[in-house]
Parts: structure tokens; sequence; C-alpha cells
């Protein structure tokens, strides 16, 4: 149901996406992994048109956008596209001038002009979910990391999105942290939630995730269920990678 | 009563009329276009097209390397030279909106400039279009650090108006001249000025820290000590 056919992106004179093709079924956890610079932040942000393609063509759902070099999206197709979407980012980017659950109405009242109430009670429930409730009047400033990023995906969850995007969701927390918000994609991903996340947490990875790609210097290198992907690798790249991987995770190999 | 204090007294009815009727209207009107005026063209360096930006530039460029006075002067003795008359009034409003104006767009510039990306595309992800992320993301916290800089600018402009006396304008310092023409005492007359203006900037020094605190109470980076 979304679908990247032929993603190119080029920065100036680097080419840092080069034709990537990737489907990504509903319902499914599809991890992007590889080393940094290889492109999966820029794969993940392509989908949410953060950064815009250079060529190829984007379908999520029935709604489809081709794109050419040098021919500039419309902004009414780019929000179209958005509007289906939901990131969370490494750096949690709460709003820091609205308190947690005004966080997660923002979406629901200025985009989707919900009333108020409506939106309050949604995104009550969107924090409850996460287990941010007690502290749905707190500011972004006095909540812990894993705080932040919880409510960060009860933002991103508000308008119903059809697929979630996680920007290397836990790199910012240490292991304990991390484990809470690891808890509850975990969570989401067994109700069905159709989600993407670019990450280096191979505990992550391999507990939620489904489907991996493997990116490397624009290309995939390797795609395929994650059990297999990470027991027996088949590119010598993936292979070397993943013994990293395991390495930091502290895993016998 | 010793004679200066007689003289103060006597006189301080009509330097707070002047202070009431002309220094804080002229100091509020100019500072609220001025702001106006800086918010736009800050929008504009920051966003606008080349030529625009070249023109919000100069405009800048102009005003802030120019003296207010010499401004005051061309405004209101040079341009009825080419068919432009203004009143005193008007003359000081315009002169000190575009000096705010020109004053104020740098800061915000700087403001807005300092709100991290991440913020523009937390607001992108969530499916905002450009002027909402800018209205009810990214404004709302330039506006918190742009408050302790655009009080200065406030402040000053208080004491600047006196300039406006130079231009005819009966403001609270010409008031005080006024005064000093008839009873030959500008030690106390001057005096009593100054005073006048150290209370009105004290006023908007206690309400400078009264917003710092009310738009820093979601905590972070900037924290005032009230």
């Amino acid at each position: 149901m979304i679908g990247l056919t032929n993603i190119e992106k080029r920065f100036g004179d680097n080419l840092v996406l080069k034709g990537v093709t990737v489907a990504i079924e509903e319902g499914s956890v599809t991890a992007l992994v590889g080393p940094s610079g290889g492109g999966k932040s820029t794969l993940l942000r392509c989908i949410n048109l953060l950064e815009i393609p250079t060529s190829g063509r984007l379908r999520i759902g029935d709604e489809t956008l081709e794109f050419r070099p040098g021919i500039k999206v419309a902004t009414r197709d780019i929000r179209r596209l958005r509007l289906q979407t939901g990131m969370v980012f490494q750096n949690f980017q709460l709003f820091p001038h609205r308190s947690a659950i005004e966080n997660v109405m923002e979406g629901l009242v200025t985009v989707l002009k919900w009333p108020v109430e409506r939106a309050r009670e949604r995104a009550m429930a969107l924090l409850e979910k996460v287990g941010m409730a007690h502290k749905a009047d707190a500011w972004p400033a006095t909540l812990s990391g894993g705080q932040q990023q919880r409510v960060a995906i009860a933002r991103a969850l508000a308008p119903s999105p059809k697929v979630l995007l996680c920007d290397e969701p836990t790199s910012a927390l240490d292991p304990e942290l991390a484990q809470e918000v690891v808890d509850v994609l975990g969570q989401l991903a067994s109700e069905g939630t159709t989600m993407v996340m670019a990450t280096h947490d191979l505990r992550l990875a391999s507990k939620i995730a489904q489907e991996v790609v493997f990116l490397d210097a624009g290309v995939v290198v390797e795609k395929g269920p994650a059990s297999v992907v990470f027991s027996t690798p088949e590119h010598q790249r993936t292979k070397r990678f993943i013994a990293t991987l395991k390495q930091e995770a502290g895993e016998p190999q | 009563m010793p004679h200066w204090l007689q003289l103060m007294l006597d006189s301080l009815p009509t330097l707070l009329w002047a202070a009431l009727i002309i220094t804080v209207p002229l100091t509020l009107l100019s500072f609220a276009f001025g702001l106006a005026a800086g918010l736009v063209t800050a929008l504009i360096r920051l966003f606008g097209p080349k030529p625009l930006v070249a023109v919000a530039h100069f405009y800048v460029w102009i005003f802030r390397g120019t003296p207010l006075l010499v401004q005051l002067f061309l405004i209101f003795y040079g341009l009825p030279s080419v068919g432009i008359l203004l009143d005193a009034f008007p003359a000081a409003l315009i002169g000190f909106t575009l000096n705010i104006g020109a004053y104020t767009s740098e800061i915000i510039r700087a403001a807005i400039g300092s709100v991290p990306k991440g913020q523009w595309e937390a607001a992108y992800s969530i499916g905002m279009s450009w002027s909402q992320a800018m209205r009810r993301t990214i404004l709302p916290q330039a506006g918190r650090v742009a408050v302790p800089p655009l009080s200065n600018t406030f402040i000053s402009l208080v004491k600047d108006t006196s300039l406006a006396a130079a231009i005819t304008v009966p403001e609270m310092f010409q008031a005080a001249q006024r005064i000093v023409a008839t009873t030959y005492e500008p030690l106390i007359l001057y005096v009593e000025a100054a005073v006048l203006y150290l209370a009105l900037s004290s006023v908007l020094s206690a309400l400078q820290t009264r917003l710092e605190v009310r738009l820093n109470r979601y905590g972070g980076f900037l924290e005032a000590r009230a």
C-alpha cells in the first residue's frame, strides 16, 4: 500500500538515493537499516516529502505522485500525501510552548479543524495508549526523553495516518528510556499500525520489524523478512554490518 | 517649601500633560507600526523573492546607518522641498516608525532564525502549511527570544521621542524647554524631565520582566528571575 518506485534524491552533485524501489504492505513494520550516510533517513523523509525526491514515484494508499528532475511539485499535492503520514523524530521535536496534550491536539485542531473538545478526547485516548495520560498537562521541558518521545508518537498518530515513520526513534535515549519507546512501538505494531523506521537499534529492528531493507550508498543491498536478513544475510556487506550491530548490542554472534 | 521644589510641582502638570497626550501616544504608535514594519521586513529578508530582499536590505541599511535626528529633519524640513508637507506629529511618527522598523526587523529575523529547523519539520509532519507553521509554531517561540531585545528598543524609543522636540512636536521635553525659556531654571526643569523619562522606562522594564516570566512559563533555556 506504500510504494516507492525508482526513487532518486540528489543534493547538489551528491546522489544520495540511486533508484530505490521498496513496497510496504499495510499492517507491516519495515526497518531501514544500514550505515550512516547510506540514505535511510533520506528515504524515510522522502515518504512524507520533507525531502522531495529528484525523480521516481511515490504511492501511499490511493494517492500517487510522480517526480521528475526540474519539475516543481505543487504544495497542495505535497500536503495531500503528507497528511497520510505521521513522523517521529530522533530528537522528539515536541512543540516546547505547548503542553503534552496540546502537542497531540495541534494537528487535529489546526490542520483538520476538529472542535477542541473532540480533539482533546482523542488526544487523551492516545496519551493513555502511550502511557502518558498522567502527564497530559506537563510542559515538554519537564518530561524525560522517553516520555517526550512517547508524546511525540501520540502526536504523530493523532490524525490517523496510514503509516507511522520513525527516524531513529531511540538513538537519543539511554537504554532504559529507549526500552519504553520500544515497548510502545511494539504494542502499536501488534495492533497493526503500518510503520517504517530508520534505525541503528538492533533491539528495535529485530523485535518489531517483519521486513528489513538494508541500504548502503544509496542503493538497496538486501531486503527480506527480518528473521532471514538478521540471521542469514546473503551479502557480504550486510553480514559485516549486522555483525557490528550485534557486537554493539553485546549479543553473541 | 524650597524654590526648586515649588517650581517642579508647578511645572509637573504641564510636563505630565505633554507626556500623556504626545510622548506616550507617539511611543506606542511608533512602536506598534514599527513592529509591524519590522515583521514584514524580516519575513521578506528571510523568505521573500530576491528583488524584494534587496529593497528590504536597502531600507534597513539606510535607517540603521543614519542618525535618527537627521531622519526626522529630512522628513519634516526636507520633504516640503519636494512638495510633501507634513505636520510635526505625523512627521515624527513616520520617522520613528521607519527607524524602529529597521531595528526590530533585525531582531525578529534573528529570533525566527533561532527556532530549530526541526520545529518546522515537526509542524509540516503533522500537515501544517507554511503559514500555519509560522503562526502556531515558529513565531510563538521566536517571540520569546525576541522580547528582551525588543524591550531594549522600546525603552530607547521612549527616550528618543525627546528628539521630536527639534521638529516642533510639543512632547514632554519641549514642554520643559518652554518653561525654561520663561523661568531661566534649566537645571531644575531638565532634572525633572529626566526623572519623568526614568519613571516611564522603569514602568516598561517592570512590564518586560512580567512578560518574560509569562513567556518562560514552559521552561527551557531562558530562565527569567523575577
